[in-house]
């Protein structure tokens, strides 16, 4: 069972994973044929803000420094992209190139000032930088339009129908899902878990931790940078609205609603918000409200968003099945309980008079 | 800019720093305490105003209406944290997330409530005329939340300072768990800060909506001065909150006139800059 985890998120057999693989990717390549141009925009979101999200998961799931601006970063993208096709009239080529270049550079900067703090911190710096980027999206005039937002981000030639530029986007995503699974399965990958798991411990192993944490960091604004790309793209359009708290915390909801920690509930979650917030509310006027109580449900009952929830369901059903194992985790979850209660906070609240 | 407009934004930034640190305040306090960073206390702030503008329009009785305010966003925060937070307890990351989630359903609710036009809160005839100062005719009610600011940090003060209630709350800043142990009901205690920041956002509400306007993402508007004026000062320092909120104050007065194509830049840099070079704020230490 141990080994089965590791094979695959939801702890199912290799087999099995990659049949689902295969299924999802049938699916996918299938998309334009089978649903209309609407929702084939809609897909096409999905893996845009899937992309974003999945650079927040690498922060806040892998590393365990959850970013609340990292919509600015999709923004530096988007407003570069536009910039050198707009206003300087560069080569689609070189426009993307330097768009990519200066989110790095936005992004090394801010990595600097960010890592070097912890937890909560770490969050409201982030903020405050995206907010920086939010205040001069909106006030910046002669780069980005101010709020009449940069308008005639093209896209490149070959995919300038939906259909075509939704290919483009999948082609996109599909190779930095895979990087970002290799990267997370690499030494790096496991460091950076390792550094959320307990920073002194692995400082006394010896790993730069802040070292560490700004290549994540860099790592995690390029992904982001190209999400802003496509982002640009798809509206041929970019504004201080996109880029804004409310657009952060959106990708920061993705992460938790699919589940933190997975290459695989980020893009879940991302799906969720883009068919939510685009059919919701079609029906419904409250649809904030709604996000918001979800966010709230979420993080109340389902801290491990919903991967961590199907995993659990597959873990509890494979463990009915092998008497086994079950003994042998019975034994181990009592055995941690006993540990853990005297050092619960209700053990000593007990003595307290009030 | 003449020595005249000097003085109006030296006047309107201070008093913008009375409204800030009355809302900041209240923000850093919980922190200190109980190390929960509440994003929805914009949202509190707005509902809290809103709340209000509705006691006002009713009675026409303009105290009554802080009083109601106040109350309301206390019982409110008095449900957020018994019922929600409390689920929470330690795990600062959830709860950060928890309060984006009701501060989007507060936003939305708000807006349901009271639509999306901007409300403006009239003060009685009292307070809403204009005093002279060193030759400017300067509107009344600022001057009076500058007071009301420079009062309710002063009483806070003396309550932390000075009272056994403020002993134990510092106490419980500088080490919740033995403070536990030496048998002080910590939760009671952390459900009462709360409370009273929630009360405290609330009554800056209805402030604020004379002082500014209430209208439909005036709610995160605000929470961001003050998040930068708490990130500023160093979260959980009141001190820290007061200089803050003169700073961000200021820095927003002047750079209004001098430096209107960047308004926001104004702010949000001289934040970077000075975490850049303290982490944890001005008066801040790592939690």
């Amino acid at each position: 069972m141990r080994e089965g985890i590791r094979n695959s998120e939801f702890g199912i057999r290799k087999g099995a994973a990659a049949a689902v693989v295969g299924l999802v990717a049938v699916f996918a390549l299938l998309v334009p044929y089978m649903f209309s141009p609407f929702y084939t925009g809609l897909f096409t979101q999905a893996l845009v803000f899937g992309l974003l999200a999945l650079s927040v998961g690498l922060l806040g799931g892998y590393l365990g420094l959850m970013p609340l601006g990292h919509a600015a970063l999709m923004g530096v993208a988007a407003y570069g992209l536009g910039f050198f096709i707009v206003h300087v009239h560069s080569p689609m080529g070189a426009a993307v190139g330097l768009a990519l270049l200066v989110t790095l550079a936005v992004a090394l900067v801010f990595g600097l000032m960010a890592v070097r703090t912890t937890g909560v911190f770490f969050t409201m710096i982030t903020l405050a930088q995206g907010m920086l980027v939010w205040g001069g999206a909106f006030k910046w005039y002669a780069v980005t339009g101010a709020e009449n937002g940069l308008r005639g981000i093209v896209r490149p030639a070959f995919a300038a129908s939906y259909w075509e530029f939704y290919y483009l986007t999948l082609l996109v995503f599909a190779l930095c899902w895979a990087v970002l699974w290799l990267i997370v399965r690499s030494p790096l990958g496991l460091s950076l878990q390792g550094i959320r798991e307990s920073e002194s411990r692995m400082r006394t192993l010896g790993f730069n931790i802040t070292a560490h944490k700004l290549l994540a960091f860099l790592i995690s604004g390029f992904f982001a940078g190209v999400s802003g790309v496509l982002f640009g793209w798809y509206n041929n359009f970019i504004s201080p609205g996109s880029v804004g708290l409310q657009a952060s915390a959106d990708a920061v909801l993705m992460v938790i609603i699919g589940g933190s920690g997975t290459l695989l509930g980020p893009v879940i979650g991302a799906a969720i918000i883009v068919f939510i917030k685009n059919i919701l509310s079609i029906y419904v006027a409250r649809w904030p409200t709604i996000m918001g109580l979800i966010f709230i449900a979420v993080i109340l009952f389902a801290r491990e968003g919903l991967v961590g929830l199907a995993r659990n369901i597959i873990t509890r059903r494979r463990t009915n099945e092998t008497p086994n194992l079950a003994g042998l985790n019975g034994e181990r979850g009592a055995r941690d309980g006993g540990l853990r209660a005297p050092a619960a906070s209700g053990g000593i609240e007990r003595i307290s008079p009030g | 800019m003449t020595v005249e407009v000097a003085v109006f934004q030296l006047f309107n930034g201070l008093t913008f720093a009375a409204l800030l640190f009355l809302l900041a305040s209240g923000f850093t306090l919980v922190y200190g305490l109980m190390r929960i960073m509440n994003l929805a206390h914009g949202g509190f702030y707005l509902v809290g105003g809103y709340v209000g503008l509705s006691v006002l329009l009713a009675t026409k009785n303009f105290l009554l209406a802080i009083l109601t305010a106040g109350l309301a966003i206390a019982l409110l925060g008095l449900i957020t944290e018994r019922m929600l937070l409390r689920r929470l307890r330690g795990d600062t990351m959830a709860e950060v997330l928890l309060t984006i989630g009701l501060a989007y359903a507060l936003g939305d609710v708000a807006l349901a409530i009271w639509g999306g036009d901007p409300r403006n809160i009239v003060v009685p005839s009292a307070i809403g005329s204009s005093v002279q100062l060193v030759g400017l005719t300067y509107p009344m009610f600022r001057i009076v939340v500058l007071g009301v600011g420079i009062a309710v940090g002063g009483a806070i003060w003396a309550l932390q300072e000075r009272t056994r209630l403020g002993a134990t709350i510092r106490a419980g800043v500088d080490d919740g768990e033995t403070l536990q142990a030496m048998g002080i009901n910590v939760k009671a205690l952390f459900t009462l800060m709360f409370c009273f920041g929630a009360f405290l956002a609330g009554v800056t509400g209805v402030l604020g909506g004379a002082f500014l306007t209430l209208y439909p993402g005036a709610d995160f508007d605000i929470l961001l001065f003050a998040l930068v004026v708490v990130i500023i000062g160093g979260p959980g320092s009141l001190a820290g909150a007061a200089l803050g909120s003169v700073l961000v104050g200021l820095i927003d007065a002047f750079g209004k006139v001098l430096l209107p194509e960047l308004t926001y830049f104004t702010i949000f840099l001289p934040m970077a800059l000075i975490l850049t070079w303290r982490p944890y704020g001005l008066f801040g230490r790592p939690a």
